[in-house]
């Protein structure tokens, strides 16, 4: 069955291990995790994870189930069909020799991305966006020569019913 | 009341009702094992910690409570983890503490020091280190409610030195609540009231029962929805004793090497109802042409059983007994006039499958293994516990011994582990000990855990051995003589130690039957002798097990004998 692409948004408690636990289940079971992003919450004793995956809609399915059955999961949310709002940073640090400073300024101010670092031959550079909006950026600061890349997966939550937009 | 961490956990171990601990002493646990010498907990001196869980799994199944291991760090630890994976693909109850290094000392490498907690994470409920004596009678209490509620399963607890050592004040805490379990144990009424309006209209329906059934005491309910609705019944090797072997709707064992009348079954019936099971691959073989006519129900207490393996019209989330005693509530109310009438044809299909295709073997000159536990089931009444070991042993014990009740069969269905049998059987003598217990083992499979033969004979538990010995690796012997040419590649024991002798010199009894004509009177002797038992029975050395399913076959494609 086709492959299909799953944000999940995961609540867990804030201990030591639990993100073992979940990465465990992924490696064990050879599900895939293509993005994962992990921080605190209001509640300081809970922890979201915001996950990108695929896989076959069964796949998809087991991957919810096993992830409620572990016992520091809280909450899954599957945010794939809700509207909800979703964003990623990259950090890009490129080459910047002269004749190519004014063309990267012009790429970051385009999507509205900052220049975090600067050197005689570098900029380091901030984008914030979807991770389609990411690869554009990526792709057109490469000629230039991009020597690292930092992204944080994606972090995403469910826009409020009605009034949000 | 301040109380230092070992005597906390004593504490605790008594407000759970634990009778019983399966242990092996080690430098991580002094502190424990001291605070033991205080109370009154039978504590069971194993040889190896392996043996330990497994007699914990087995006490568990026998007993229907918790089973309790206390082991040491580092190696004591580790030689758990055979024993855990076992209990938890077969969702045994059992609560694991292991010894640990001082917390200042976790992640030096420090001696006998291993992360137990990482190792076990895929093969546990659940598990904790318990890093403050503050938080120890909590954790306590919460693992025994993940390890008997639910889907039952093993949770292990590691417990550091210092915090064993570490006073405070000790209350027995309250119910266990937890936010992140809430196990569903009532199943929605509307998919019940589904089963009932399948059952009314199916003309060859089928039950298949497993594991579930069993660890929640279903059989009572399962077997008079079976008979009322006239439903055949079939099981996976977990399920044996949930239904009762000798009724007229009974099946025998489905899969890999169940009954041709149970495959055929499977593969012609119009509805399934699944109750305990989750559809393991040695039950469906190739699941496509798995009950291809059948509409599929599924009632489990675990989400994630449903739908995992075969895809299911009627997913049922809920506990079986409770599940099987709302399906009798609605049964009542169907009319079930002409139900016998209206199931004739089918049941006299699986009569005919019975009578052309049963299970069978001649007795020759050579001891037939089935003919040993024919002998066996006949001598005992069909009324003692039988734990098997692993391989062709378990898959006779299974074909041949018709069971009762839950907890009759015990043996190890999913992680499959050779050297079970033994310490099982001890564990299942402990918890029931009023009750003949048998060790079905081959001679494989026994020299695994043969030590614990010390323990059975200190604690004068009565346990006994019936090894089918054939001087071969006996299944994977039959898988290389028909899939590999008859290649035998190192399954075959070049030398084997002297099963009487070795019996003899562990204090236990050692018997031998070399002909048929010996089999009964060996038997007899052995069940009727005192204290643990070894019977040899020198078999037939290339007997294979039938009907067999060959792996990733339809089920219907049965190599019969």
């Amino acid at each position: 069955m086709d492959e299909q692409r799953h944000l999940l948004s995961i609540l867990v408690d804030n201990e030591p291990g639990v993100l073992s636990r979940i990465t465990g289940l992924f490696s064990g079971r050879g599900y895939n995790i293509d993005s994962l992003s992990v921080a605190e919450t209001v509640e300081p004793h809970v922890s979201r994870i915001t996950m990108v995956t695929h896989g076959s809609p069964g796949i998809i399915e087991q991957i919810k189930k096993q992830l409620n059955k572990l016992i520091n999961v809280i909450k899954v949310t599957d945010l794939t069909g809700m509207h909800y709002v979703l964003r990623e940073m990259a950090l890009i640090k490129v080459n910047a020799k002269t004749e190519h400073r004014a063309e990267i300024l012009r790429i970051t101010d385009i999507f509205r991305g900052q220049v975090v670092d600067v050197g005689i031959d570098h900029f380091t550079v901030k984008v914030t966006g979807d991770p389609e909006k990411i690869e554009a950026v990526i792709n057109l600061l490469k000629p230039m020569g991009i020597r690292e890349i930092a992204r944080t997966g994606c972090v995403a939550l469910p826009r409020e019913n009605g009034n949000s937009h | 009341m301040k109380l230092k961490g070992a005597q906390i956990l004593m504490k605790m171990l008594q407000e759970e009702g634990v009778d019983a601990i399966f242990g092996y002493p080690g430098g991580a646990v002094l502190d424990i094992y001291d605070a033991l010498m205080d109370t009154d907990f039978k504590h069971i001196l194993v040889r190896h910690e392996q043996g330990a869980v497994h007699a914990a799994d087995g006490y568990a199944r026998a007993s229907g409570k918790v089973g309790v291991c206390l082991v040491t760090s580092g190696p004591g630890a580790t030689n758990t983890v055979t024993g855990i994976a076992s209990a938890y693909l077969d969702s045994i109850p059992i609560v694991i503490f292991t010894g640990q290094v001082p917390t200042h000392l976790i992640g030096n490498d420090a001696f006998q020091e291993v992360d137990i907690v990482g190792i076990t994470r895929p093969c546990t409920k659940h598990n904790y280190l318990v890093k403050d004596v503050r938080n120890l009678a909590k954790t306590i209490k919460e693992a025994f409610h993940l390890a008997r509620s639910g889907r039952p399963g093993p949770v292990l607890v590691d417990l550091p030195k210092d915090i064993i050592n570490s006073t405070t004040t000790f209350k027995v805490p309250g119910e266990v609540r937890m936010r992140t379990y809430n196990p569903t144990y009532k199943p929605n009424i509307r998919q019940i009231q589904k089963i009932i309006d399948l059952v009314a209209k199916a003309k060859k329906p089928v039950i298949f029962s497993g594991g579930g059934v069993n660890l929640s005491k279903a059989h009572e309910e399962l077997t008079k929805f079976a008979r009322k609705a006239r439903i055949p019944v079939t099981s996976s090797l977990m399920g044996l004793g949930g239904f009762p072997g000798t009724d007229e709707l009974w099946l025998g064992m489905l899969g890999m090497h169940g009954t041709f009348r149970a495959n055929m079954s499977i593969t012609e019936c119009d509805l399934l109802i699944g109750i305990g099971v989750r559809f393991d691959d040695r039950v469906t073989g190739k699941t496509d042409e798995f009950a291809p006519n059948a509409t599929i129900v599924q009632i489990d207490i675990d989400p994630t059983s449903i739908q995992k393996n075969v895809p299911v019209s009627v997913p049922v989330v809920g506990d079986c007994r409770i599940s099987l005693s709302m399906l009798n509530d609605l049964l009542e109310k169907l009319d079930l006039t002409g139900v016998d009438e209206k199931r004739a044809p089918w049941l006299k299909q699986i009569h005919d499958w019975k009578s052309t295709t049963p299970l069978a073997y001649k007795q020759g000159d050579t001891i037939k293994p089935q003919y040993v536990i024919d002998t066996l089931y006949e001598l005992t009444g069909g009324e003692a516990i039988i734990t098997t070991e692993v391989g062709q042993n378990q898959m006779w014990a299974a074909q041949y011994y018709h069971y009762k009740e839950p907890g009759q069969f015990i043996s190890s269905g999913g992680l499959g582990v050779m050297g079970f049998g033994l310490p099982a059987a001890i564990g299942a003598q402990v918890g029931a000990p009023g009750k003949t217990v048998v060790d079905i083992a081959g001679d494989g499979s026994i020299q695994m855990n043969i030590q614990e033969l010390a323990t059975a004979v200190q604690y004068k538990l009565p346990v006994k051995v019936a090894i089918l010995n054939n001087g071969f690796l006996g299944m994977v012997r039959q898988w290389q003589e028909l899939f590999y040419q008859g290649r035998y590649s190192f399954t075959k024991f070049e030398h084997m130690p002297d099963f009487v002798k070795l019996a003899e010199a562990y204090g236990a009894t050692g018997l031998r039957a070399t002909k048929p004509e010996e089999v009964k009177k060996v038997l007899k002797l052995g069940l009727e002798t005192e204290g643990p038992v070894i019977m040899d029975f020198v078999v037939e050395q290339e007997e294979g097990v039938y009907p067999m399913v060959p792996a990733g076959a339809p089920i219907k494609k049965m190599l019969l004998v």
